[in-house]
């Protein structure tokens, strides 16, 4: 009978795709355009939120958007029908997307002429948080229909963002979402998360967080 | 959910350090996973079960040890550890700042294997 031996391995898992996401941030800084991870539950308003920030920000940047699904095309087609630079990614099943993805997704885009890249993430509020995708700052949609409650269900993905917005504010009167609540529960996991109220809908609210992207985006860009 | 990557991530990890150990068979792979990560150890195992069929590793055990969150304060550098639970409401225990920045609890590591 065979010993059983020990191998030392002390790897991390993700190693790939951590340094697959770093050399992805490098090379954006690079070239100049900046990435902004966009997640959230399924029907908390992504789409839709990247249609009105897009039209607020006007044309101050140029802006493209990489769409990630399980499958279908119907959130390209929404953003390609507004004149928008799109990308689809079908995720055949995948809950999350990898550094590995998104750089195929980046491929489908034509970089020189874009300042900004959004992507939207598979609808999903726990496996996005676990996968660096080599963007620069992460935001997350909390719609008034979800509840107050997420933080407290979701814990990591509310501490790996840089933003939360609060969706669909024009629900509160139809509601008994605590704001407040939301947001003291937020701060308590993150307390450097940037919290906007919006409406993507009627537009309430979306100056400001747009204004926020602006400058992020032009302080990049200005970057030596 | 993503179980499946991560396992597929942890049974190639297993067989590239295979060929140069001389390895027959792995008869047990032991793994740190950040005790804030959502993966279950359940699925883990049953994906790598499927996942190694055919493998030197099929059969292998997994063994998970779950490691602490800790975090360290913004202000003050204290270190401290929490507990799941807590990370909903954090507070450094020595200057009671809330802003602090987590040091671990979401890494995923191989730490060793038992082979023959």
């Amino acid at each position: 009978m065979e010993e059983i031996r020990l191998i030392e391995i002390k790897e991390a898992i993700h190693t790939d795709n951590t340094i697959k996401a770093n050399l992805l941030r490098e090379n954006l800084s690079k070239s100049k355009t900046f990435l902004l991870n966009l997640m959230s539950s399924p029907g908390a308003g992504k789409t839709t939120t990247i249609l009105k920030t897009i039209e607020t920000m006007g044309g101050r940047i140029r802006t493209g958007v990489i769409e990630a699904d399980i499958d279908s095309m119907v959130d390209a087609e929404k953003i390609a029908a507004k004149g928008i630079a799109a990308v689809q990614l079908r995720t055949g099943g995948f809950c999350h997307l990898d550094a590995s993805m998104v750089e195929k997704g980046l491929e489908g885009l034509n970089l020189d002429n874009l300042d900004l890249v959004i992507i939207e993430n598979v609808g999903n509020l726990v496996c996005p948080a676990e996968f660096d995708t080599g963007a620069i700052k992460n935001v997350m949609i909390l719609s008034v229909p979800e509840g107050d409650d997420k933080p407290l269900k979701y814990p990591l993905m509310f501490t790996v963002c840089d933003v939360l917005l609060i969706n669909k504010i024009d629900y509160l009167s139809l509601s008994d979402f605590d704001v407040d609540a939301a947001k003291t529960r937020a701060k308590n996991l993150n307390p450097n998360i940037e919290i906007f109220q919006i409406s993507s809908k009627t537009g309430e609210g979306v100056e400001a967080w747009a204004e926020w992207l602006l400058k992020e985006v032009t302080g990049f860009l200005n970057q030596p | 959910m993503h179980e499946l990557q991560v396992t597929e991530s942890i049974l190639n990890i297993a067989l590239k350090y295979s060929p140069a150990n001389k390895v027959k068979k792995i008869i047990a792979i032991h793994l740190t996973i950040g005790e804030l990560s959502e993966l279950e150890n359940e699925w883990i195992q049953r994906y790598f079960d499927y996942l190694s069929k055919g493998t030197l590793a099929q059969g292998a055990k997994l063994v998970i040890e779950r490691s602490p969150i800790r975090m360290k304060c913004d202000s003050c550098n204290h270190e401290f550890q929490i507990k799941r639970d807590d990370i909903r409401n954090i507070e450094c225990p020595q200057c009671s700042q809330k802003k602090c920045t987590l040091t671990s609890g979401r890494e995923y590591h191989i730490k060793h294997m038992e082979v023959m």
